[in-house]
Parts: structure tokens; C-alpha cells; sequence
């Protein structure tokens, strides 16, 4: 498995590129469950389950809490189904993309004046 | 009014912008600190798009970048993603050096989304502007609140979406 830099959007992208995880999200977006709730409808191990929370729980997309011997989850602070949500994301994205496109201007930008001071001589 | 601090890019931190413009229109603007004529270059050679549409702060991957980017030429892009692969392809639907690109989004089931890309040069920097155009208001809604709608297939939803803005965009060049 590559080691990818540790940052949110990578995070995110790991944890919704597995269908349970994603059927987990969707299931608390209509309402909180524990662990347990999550196997049964999911047909899985406690442990398992308890696996797949921990990787949206990274990514913030579900949150925690544990009351008594049941542990509740909920959608995180990054819930999303928001615009916003989706849109911070989105944008992240561009960022990263721009900040890389700006080292090859640069570079071209350094190239031309090389070439220009060349064809001078 | 900034020309004081224009010797020192880096300092300046240059943030893109995303908006929902319309019903069916999402756009993403940012300044690029060089001329429209070499903005554009690094969005239509293959050799250079690859260098950045795919950041490496990214988990995903350009396996292959191919443009012919003329009135009609084609694209078509392949990423990978954990051991999966996804393509991308379209065609280019206008092509005007230095100012305008517009292609197509071929891959998606209902299709139809088209990107345009301007470039737009002030005193030496150039504003990109990326519009892409859903088909309908719905086909928007649904990119932005995948994973929410009932009935999760399973095809990836999420993911899907920003793979296919990934992609959306990735004809540009």
C-alpha cells in the first residue's frame, strides 16, 4: 500500500472509496446509530465495522461517542452531503492542482528568457 | 498596487475560488502569476498537463494524457486509484490560443457536462476561469450531494463525482 502524505482530502478519498463505508454515511445521514446497529445492517463483524468507523472517524466524516458499553456514531464535521462541505473539497483540489501548475509556468517562464538571451548572441 | 510584492510570488498565498454560479454552473477562478501564452501552453501539451493535473498531494494517479487539441480533436485521460483505473475522454469544442478552450465530458452516464476554460492577462498574470456546465440543475445537485441520495449503488458515487471533475476539467489540455 503506497504512503500517501497524510492530509485531509486524501483521507476523505480513502474512506469513501469503499461502498460500505460509503452505505455507513449514507445510513447516518438519516439517523445516528451505535456499532452494533451498523454491523447488523451491514452483515458484518463488530470488528470489522468497528474498522470501517475508525477510517471515516480519520476523515472526519463521522464522529464518536461512547455512553456507557455503546458506542454512537454520527456524521463529522465533514458532513458531505453540505455544498459547502463538498465545495471546500472541490476547492482543495484546484488548490493543489494550481500550486503545481504554477511551478510549470515558472519553469517555462525561466525556459523562454534562456532561450531568448540565446538567440540574441 | 501590488506590484511591490510581485517579485515575491511565494509569499503571497493565491487561493482558488469555487462558486456556484447557477443553477447548472459551477466555476473555479484563480490568478496564475505568467503570461496567457505560456498559461495556455501547460493546458493544452499533454507533456506539461501532466505535470500538474494530478497533484501529488493527491491519492490519485495520470496513467496517460493524450490531447489533440484542435476544433474537434479528442482526449482522453486515464487515472488510477488504488489499483483501479478510470478514463476520461471528450472533444474540444472550441479552441482559441491563449484566450479559450471548451470541450466535452464524454465519460458520464448522462453526459453533457461541458468545461470552458478562459484566460484572461493583466500586466503580464493571467485569470483562469473554469465553467463547467451541467446538463440540468438536477445532474449539479446530484454531483454535489452524491452519497447522500437513497440507493447507493454500487458504483462509486463520491468518489465518482471528483473523479469526473477531475477528469471534467482534465480535457483542457
Amino acid at each position: 500500500m503506497v504512503q500517501y502524505p497524510s492530509g485531509r482530502l486524501d483521507a476523505a478519498f480513502a474512506a469513501l472509496s469503499d461502498a460500505t463505508r460509503r452505505g455507513v454515511l449514507e445510513q447516518l445521514g438519516s439517523a445516528d446509530a451505535s456499532i452494533t446497529d451498523l454491523a447488523q445492517t451491514f452483515h458484518m463483524t463488530l470488528t470489522g465495522m468497528r474498522k470501517h468507523v475508525g477510517v471515516l472517524e480519520q476523515a472526519e466524516l463521522v464522529t464518536t461517542e461512547k455512553v456507557g458499553r455503546v458506542r454512537t456514531c454520527r456524521l463529522g464535521p465533514r458532513r458531505l452531503e453540505q455544498e459547502t462541505a463538498w465545495i471546500d473539497l472541490y476547492r482543495q483540489l484546484w488548490d493543489s492542482r494550481f500550486d503545481e501548475l504554477d511551478k510549470v509556468v515558472e519553469e517555462l517562464k525561466r525556459k523562454e528568457k534562456v532561450d531568448g538571451l540565446n538567440e540574441r548572441e | 498596487m501590488d506590484s511591490t510584492r510581485e517579485s515575491e510570488p511565494a509569499l503571497m498565498k493565491n487561493n482558488a475560488t469555487v462558486e456556484r454560479k447557477s443553477e447548472r454552473e459551477l466555476v473555479v477562478t484563480r490568478t496564475v502569476n505568467g503570461p496567457a501564452r505560456i498559461v495556455f501552453e501547460a493546458w493544452t501539451k499533454p507533456e506539461l498537463l501532466q505535470r500538474w493535473w494530478a497533484p501529488k498531494s493527491f491519492p490519485i494517479s495520470l496513467l496517460s494524457c493524450e490531447t489533440d487539441v484542435r476544433v474537434g480533436g479528442r482526449y482522453r485521460l486515464v487515472f488510477g486509484y488504488e489499483g483501479s483505473t478510470m478514463e476520461f475522454f471528450g472533444r474540444y469544442l472550441e479552441v482559441t490560443p491563449h484566450s479559450r478552450l471548451v470541450w466535452t465530458n464524454d465519460e458520464g452516464d448522462d453526459g453533457g457536462t461541458v468545461t470552458t476554460v478562459t484566460f484572461e492577462e493583466t500586466r503580464g498574470k493571467t485569470l483562469l476561469a473554469v465553467h463547467d456546465f451541467y446538463p440540468s440543475k438536477e445532474a449539479l445537485d446530484g454531483a454535489i450531494a452524491s452519497g447522500s441520495t437513497s440507493g447507493m449503488p454500487e458504483a462509486l458515487e463520491q468518489l465518482d463525482e471528483l473523479l469526473v471533475h477531475l477528469g471534467a476539467s482534465a480535457g483542457g489540455s
